[in-house]
């Protein structure tokens, strides 16, 4: 099913010609009310009237997280504050977080969005959507919300933790769809299993998972533990939320909704646009947006985009597998290590579970780099060589994938942190100035 | 004449055995013999208990991972050459052990034993009028 098949499926040109005149009545209106986009553009030589068309685009400056930060809190708004009808925002590892303001058009965009995500997903007005997601300032519990909603679903709005009651009302009220993040919902699972109550009286066949990275192993051993179908939801906060892209029911790359969120890859290191289907840096432009709308801001994600029609008849761009989130990376004696590559070696083997926890500091300035892991209870032996050989081997696979060699240490049975929210994995301990 | 052995992953963390101890204890689980076989990182705490059944209920509810092994458990006098000689049979026997511990109390000494063919081990020491200690016997030491 697809729920907006208009702009799901729209051909190319006109989808072109939408997004250049959507794109023309944003840049007017950050131009004309937003001081730091007017600055900016001036400081470029650039006008509105310079936007055309939506190749245009690459005229206009790009805008990024310090952005963000330097016109904290309300700067980048491009109405009154009267307009503004939700505030979220996003976690700062650093000092301030990240604030993004919706008009009531804005809240609108996300529920259509979202909708057209949890469709793709397979989920319908009867069903029960339980959202695992936390509420609050984080983007993931409101937009999940919000989705279901707009779908005419029931939404079951559990937000994150009490895990013993999220099992007892999945199974009572027959939820249909789980809503949370990859690491939550494999938490739950290891909750579903303790409850003792038997699959078949869990109506649970699809998961909308996101808000944080995962792997095509994770999914498998996602579903396999859940017994459902696993689909990722995309978004980010600067943007608008979950809702930014979707899977179909062909996983093969993720469907952009965009008519409201218009992708460009770029060179990392230069900004120039990269040709069709290289790998580069998503940049995002959100076009229909009011409230903050965000001009070619740099996600640091690195992708690439496909625009062939997908065997699911939407023609929407798809994206594919985000290599790494280029703030994730840990540069770890000079090698790029992303904490994705661990998970996805931890993930294909058998022998452990799919937690991991990475830890990095320097001694004798020397870079240390040490992955714990779980091994999954049955794979505990008597036997100290086979243990040894696992470390050894797991070590060896991480080699070969990083080109780094860890140093694995194996942990008790789930002594690594089960995250109800997004899963912190890494620890940084280097004091690097 | 199979003795029941638990073996218990820890991390080589301070307080691990401590907290195996007061779960036992708290379950009223006695221990009669143990050894831990470790590395850098971790170790292997090999248990023989009066209750196996019920150590390895307490220990899962505490999350720990806990396998069993089979081990024999030889009663020998506390004197030289005792051991030898009930060394040579299992040699003899061409038998591997992997790993053996003892204790030893007054007049007689109890050395537990995993040998990579258990069976074969029990049958070839039993042949040779060795005593060794049932389950039973051992878990009331």
């Amino acid at each position: 099913m697809i729920w907006n098949e208009t702009m799901e499926c729209m051909k190319r040109e006109d989808m072109t010609k939408l997004q250049g005149i959507r794109l023309k009545e944003t840049v007017e209106r950050v131009y004309h009310n937003c001081v730091p986009y007017r600055k900016r553009m001036q400081e470029a030589g650039v006008t509105p009237d310079d936007i055309q068309s939506i190749e245009d685009i690459v005229k206009l400056p790009f805008t990024s997280k310090k952005d963000l930060r330097d016109y904290y809190p309300f700067e980048l708004l491009s109405v009154p504050i009267s307009e503004i009808v939700r505030l979220q925002a996003s976690s700062g590892t650093t000092g301030k977080p990240i604030v993004v303001g919706y008009t009531r058009k804005d809240l609108g965009i996300w529920g259509e969005v979202g909708a057209r995500c949890f469709t793709a997903y397979g989920i319908r007005k009867q069903d029960v959507v339980q959202v695992s997601y936390g509420y609050g300032l984080f983007t993931g519990g409101l937009g999940a919300h919000a989705a279901a909603e707009t779908v005419g679903a029931a939404v079951l709005p559990m937000s994150s933790g009490n895990t013993e009651k999220q099992i007892m009302l999945m199974h009572d009220f027959g939820s249909v769809a789980l809503a949370c993040t990859p690491s939550y919902a494999l938490y739950l699972a290891d909750g579903l299993k303790d409850s003792g109550i038997p699959r078949e009286e869990f109506k649970l066949k699809i998961g909308a998972f996101g808000a944080e990275p995962w792997t095509e192993a994770m999914r498998k051993e996602l579903e396999e533990k859940l017994g459902i179908k696993a689909y990722d939801i995309y978004g980010l906060t600067e943007i608008i939320g979950p809702g930014v892209g979707y899977e179909c029911v062909h996983q093969n790359g993720t469907h952009l909704c965009e008519d409201h969120f218009y992708p460009e890859i770029v060179n990392p290191e230069t900004g120039e646009p990269v040709p069709h289907g290289q790998m580069g840096e998503l940049v995002f432009s959100t076009i229909t947006k009011t409230g903050m709308p965000l001009l070619r801001f740099r996600t640091r994600d690195l992708t690439s985009l496909n625009y062939e029609t997908c065997e699911c008849g939407r023609t929407a761009v798809r994206m594919g597998r985000i290599l790494g989130r280029s703030d994730d990376m840990l540069i770890i004696r000079g090698v790029n290590v992303f904490p994705s590559q661990v998970e996805a070696v931890i993930c294909e083997m058998p022998e452990l579970e799919p937690h991991y926890f990475i830890e990095v500091d320097r001694v004798n300035n020397l870079d240390t780099f040490e992955v714990r892991v779980e091994v999954k209870e049955e794979f505990y032996s008597d036997d100290m060589s086979t243990l040894v050989g696992l470390k050894k081997q797991i070590a060896h696979r991480l080699q070969s994938v990083i080109g780094l060699q860890p140093d694995v240490k194996l942990v008790e049975p789930r002594s690594i942190e089960r995250s109800q929210g997004k899963a912190k994995r890494v620890n940084d301990k280097r004091k690097l100035v | 004449m199979l003795i029941q052995q638990l073996s218990i992953f820890l991390e080589n963390k301070k307080g691990r055995f401590t907290e195996v101890a007061n779960i036992l204890g708290a379950a009223g689980v006695n221990m009669s013999a143990f050894t831990v076989a470790e590395n850098s990182d971790f170790g292997i705490l090999r248990l023989i208990v009066s209750d196996p059944d019920k150590a390895i209920r307490v220990l899962r509810e505490n999350r720990y991972a806990v396998s069993t092994t089979d081990v024999v458990c030889l009663y020998c006098p506390n004197e030289p050459g005792a051991l030898a000689k009930a060394m040579d049979i299992i040699t003899g026997a061409g038998i591997f052990v992997e790993y053996m511990y003892a204790f030893a109390q007054g007049e007689s000494a109890h050395v537990i034993i995993r040998p990579d063919n258990t069976e074969k081990c029990v049958e070839v020491l039993q042949a040779n009028q060795l005593t060794l200690l049932a389950a039973s016997d051992l878990y009331k030491l």
